[in-house]
């Protein structure tokens, strides 16, 4: 009996080690990796928060919308009126979020409605196109047509 | 009750290895749920694009758009446009070009021998069983619950595997961060209710953002309604950027 005891003084030195081991291996652990690791898969849930967290610069048309009624009133009677408003006027959450911060400025038509219509040929087909200088020349395109109602004689608004 | 050293070591692993694993599982379930935003829920929502060929004017809108909503660095892309240019009878061999992505859009080209030209734009497919995330050694880029492909920029080593194994081509390193960046589906955006800064400023709605696993939304009308493909179907990725009147010649 008393044999089968005398060389415990050599397990109980590993377990010892085995023991610290483990628990610095907690420890360390516990430290090294974030609170939020595996909370969905392999990767830091909180991650989710932060990309989130950034703030939008294009408002949205809602946000347009909501107080320029006017002009949505007159865009609907048109051809543009499936466009947003930020795709011609730019990124202004800014100015939606507090419309006297910055005072958006009216796009270069001369340069702006060619982005869309100046004629090309990987241009599907359907679409609208015109070559600019045989079309108007230098006259610039809202001399004819109103950006929010472009037909021919659509509203100025 | 003999036990050699060996016998012990092992089983001292064995418990050893256990305990993590349980361990793993406790942090599993002792850590909280962290929404993104107070009313969205992760669970709710399985984030897809419909891209219309026959819509897209090349009109770089999106590009711009993209570029200044994340801030990404000069002469990198999260989004871009080609213009495909295939002679008659080669669709093996279509010439693409995509002058600085299409940002400025694209001037008119001349080719000599007829042929059909069109734009295709191209983002991050967002791939269910996306090629990229498999890859990262530590964890640094995963699809999120709502099926969007993400890089921790924390957590990235900047090692570009994934850059490699992306077969669209949609990631970078920035030059900024050293890490992997790419297109986040504007998860900034649409966690808070707005569609992408492409689609905001698409003119024609040539992208359109669609929740697959939302019932009302139009997207899943228009997949039933049309004939639509992924890019490069046969890697199985998953891929859930869905292009209407794709050309067999588009990469």
């Amino acid at each position: 009996m008393s044999n089968r005891f005398k060389n415990a003084e050599h397990l109980i030195r590993v377990a010892a080690v085995f023991v610290a081991g483990l628990i610095i291996f907690i420890f360390v652990r516990g430290l090294i990796v974030p609170k939020s690791f595996g909370q969905y898969g392999h990767y830091r849930g909180a991650a989710l928060t932060e990309i989130a967290a950034r703030t939008p610069v294009y408002a949205g048309r809602e946000a347009c919308e909501a107080c320029h009624s006017d002009v949505v009133d007159v865009k609907k009677a048109g051809k543009h009126a499936g466009v947003g408003c930020e795709a011609c006027h730019g990124p202004l959450a800014k100015h939606a979020e507090d419309p006297a911060s910055l005072i958006p400025k009216l796009p270069d038509v001369a340069t702006l409605c060619g982005k869309c219509h100046e004629a090309n040929s990987a241009k599907p087909a359907k679409f609208p196109q015109v070559v600019s200088k045989e079309h108007a020349g230098d006259v610039v395109c809202n001399t004819c047509h109103k950006p929010h109602n472009p037909g021919i004689g659509g509203d100025s608004k | 009750m003999k036990s050699s050293r060996r016998e012990f070591l092992a089983k001292a692993t064995e418990y050893i290895l256990l305990t993590g694993a349980a361990a793993t599982a406790w942090e599993y379930v002792s850590t909280g749920k962290a929404e993104a935003s107070p009313n969205y829920k992760t669970t709710e929502h399985w984030w897809a694009m419909i891209i219309d060929i026959e819509k897209c004017i090349g009109c770089g809108n999106c590009v711009r758009a993209c570029s200044v909503e994340n801030d990404v660095p000069e002469g990198y892309f999260r989004t871009w446009i080609e213009r495909y240019y295939v002679p008659a009878w080669g669709a093996e061999n279509p010439e693409v070009d995509s002058p600085d992505g299409g940002i400025h859009g694209f001037p008119e080209a001349k080719h000599e021998k007829p042929g059909k030209t069109f734009f295709v734009p191209k983002l991050c497919n967002h791939c269910a069983d996306s090629p990229c995330t498999q890859v990262c050694p530590v964890g640094a880029t995963f699809v999120s619950p709502d099926g969007v492909v993400l890089v921790d920029e924390k957590y990235c080593l900047g090692c570009r595997y994934c850059v490699q194994a992306c077969p669209y081509g949609c990631r970078f390193i920035s030059p900024k961060t050293n890490t992997a960046v790419k297109c986040t589906l504007c998860y900034h955006r649409i966690t808070k209710g707005l569609t992408t800064a492409c689609c905001e400023a698409c003119p024609t709605a040539a992208r359109v953002l669609g929740d697959l696993k939302n019932p009302k939304d139009p997207i899943h009308e228009y997949l039933r309604t049309h004939s639509v493909q992924v890019l490069k179907p046969h890697m199985a990725t998953g891929a859930k950027v869905f292009y209407n009147g794709l050309d067999g010649s588009v990469r």
